[in-house]
């Protein structure tokens, strides 16, 4: 890109230094985890946050996580991988084909579905939860798997996403011509589009996936047996055990725990940094 | 495209209808259910615990939204500016707080408040006297105005960023060549530039801060006498329908909350989107 260097002026240090402020304040929370994972109960209530202090006892704490209660929290684990996995996944894949259908194939009544998925946007889960559970529990389904999955099958924010992704990513003219041709709409779609559309598909799922993997208020209320809690709501019960009067204190289990939390979705987004970022320019496009 | 509509009226279409029908009725004690008409609203609007909490997330949106916004668009400037060293790692940095549950930024700041765990004893041991205490009356809606704050900052930053992206090189390059300095590069094209993704993001934050419940509800259980059962409307009516069996004014109060972030949200929009034409 030549000619577009004077545009590219000196690195500034005092502006690095700014913005560093912003990034310490960002990672401290996260640092002051990964110092008390290594520390003892007793060490926890006693040393300076930010710095290690007594013996060693990372794996220690790690064993006891894995092992509290019958190895409850393994079982959290698993639960929110299905969650994750069929609750964000379903929601992936509706909300991928409903956005490209809406960008790519005009029928009647396709604006008004756009402005109601677009109001659902802004009706709060929370607002949703309390009548969803009093129906749910009309027909059984409360304290059920089912109660955390079906409702996370709906992401409106992802079918804006996709709708706006697929109307940039996918130009009409080359599935034009792919009928010219003689492609059936399944293969165009499953040959040219979806290819195009990945890393729009990326970031719906990666939303998807921290919506799910995070959720925590839905499980509150639809859940009263531990065995199907996700990891939220598991850490949430191991606070109140550790924090109730006259309760064991097990605030290195409380802590450990959430650093097993974090771990795979910080991951996850590290390693689909490329594909999210992309994905989210083109979402900027249109918003 | 069917599937979607499917589900999503049975989701959301059906639960918000029938949230609707119950807000119609009366729970008692005594005589069960029966049919109240518009009763449930009239004491909604003069229910002074669903105004405390209402007058709470509008004073959290004030003030906290602002200043989120505010780092964030600086953040997004910066890291767009080209001036700083090692740009993708501030940008990820930054970002990393939103990957965190939310179960688990409360927890890590929850535990960074108290004065024994955290680093608020040892801070204000450094400075010899008690500087801040996020556990009292005073600080804690603050201290959540903080978590929240933190979540979110660099999620924010991301969509400002990205609508910073989208403006064209050679325009910066045609400004440059008229004398425009950093400054006014900034004012006249960047700041129009992100108009439209700063109005999605506040509005994103409208709906946020007037839905405020996991962070002060999962503090409660660490200081449960500092937050109240009406601290925010959603606790309010969470506890109204889970632990107080008043369901149908469970939902009254959640369909009054939607109705009062509706119209702020639209009055946003359109303050937002006029100077547009």
């Amino acid at each position: 890109m030549a000619g577009y260097s004077y545009l590219r002026p000196r690195k500034s240090v005092t502006l690095t230094v700014l913005l560093g402020a912003l990034i310490v304040y960002s990672v401290l929370p996260l640092a002051w985890m990964l110092f008390s994972i290594t520390k003892t109960q007793p060490e926890l209530l006693s040393s300076f946050g930010l710095w290690f202090s007594g013996p060693f006892a990372l794996f220690d704490n790690l064993q006891q996580v894995v092992t509290h209660d019958d190895g409850i929290f393994v079982r959290w684990f698993a639960n929110t991988l299905v969650y994750v996995v069929v609750g964000a996944g379903g929601a992936t894949l509706l909300a991928t084909a409903a956005g490209y259908g809406l960008a790519k194939y005009r029928f009647r009544g396709r604006n008004a579905v756009f402005a109601t998925i677009l109001g659902a946007i802004a009706v709060p889960g929370t607002a949703l939860a309390v009548p969803t559970f009093l129906l749910f529990s009309q027909v059984g389904l409360t304290n059920t798997m089912w109660a955390i999955i079906l409702p996370s099958l709906v992401s409106p924010f992802g079918l804006y996403l996709m709708w706006v992704f697929a109307a940039e990513a996918v130009p009409s003219e080359i599935l034009e011509a792919a009928r010219v041709d003689g492609a059936g709409e399944w293969r165009t779609f499953f040959t040219i589009s979806l290819r195009l559309l990945a890393p729009g598909i990326v970031t719906v799922a990666l939303f998807a996936i921290v919506a799910t993997w995070n959720n925590y208020f839905l499980p509150l209320i639809m859940l009263n047996d531990p065995n199907l809690y996700p990891l939220t709501l598991g850490l949430y019960q191991w606070l109140a055990d550790a924090s109730g009067i006259g309760a064991q204190p097990v605030f290195n289990l409380v802590i450990t725990g959430s650093f097993l939390t974090v771990v795979p979705i910080v991951i996850a987004f590290l390693l689909l940094q490329r594909y999210w970022q992309s994905g989210l320019s083109a979402g900027g496009v249109k918003a | 495209m069917t599937p979607f509509l499917v589900v999503f009226a049975l989701f959301i279409v059906t639960p918000l209808v029938y949230s609707m029908y119950l807000s119609l009725f009366r729970n008692q004690l005594m005589g069960g259910t029966t049919f109240a008409g518009f009763d449930n609203y009239v004491t909604a609007f003069t229910d002074p615990k669903l105004w405390d909490g209402a007058g709470r997330v509008g004073l959290f949106f004030l003030v906290q939204v602002p200043i989120m916004l505010g780092l964030s668009l600086i953040a997004a400037l910066a890291i767009d500016s080209g001036r700083l060293h090692g740009k993708s790692f501030f940008r990820v940095a930054l970002f990393l707080p939103y990957a965190v549950p939310g179960v688990v930024a409360v927890l890590m700041w929850g535990f960074m408040y108290d004065d024994r765990l955290g680093l608020t004893g040892s801070l204000n041991d450094l400075v010899g006297f008690p500087l801040v205490d996020p556990y009292t009356k005073q600080w804690i809606l603050t201290a959540i105005g903080n978590i929240v704050t933190w979540e979110f900052v660099g999620y924010n930053m991301l969509i400002l960023y990205s609508a910073l992206k989208t403006v064209p090189v050679e325009i910066y390059e045609a400004a440059s060549i008229d004398g425009a300095n950093q400054f006014r590069i900034v004012r006249s094209i960047k700041l129009p530039a992100v108009r439209g993704a700063l109005l999605i993001a506040t509005i994103f934050s409208i709906l946020g801060s007037f839905q405020l419940f996991n962070e002060p509800n999962i503090l409660k259980q660490i200081q449960p006498a500092l937050i109240s059962t009406y601290y925010t409307p959603n606790i309010y009516a969470y506890n109204l329908s889970f632990t107080g069996n008043q369901v149908s004014y469970a939902a009254t109060v959640a369909i009054v909350m939607g109705l009062v972030t509706a119209v702020i949200a639209y009055v946003v929009q359109l303050r937002g989107t006029r100077r547009d034409v």
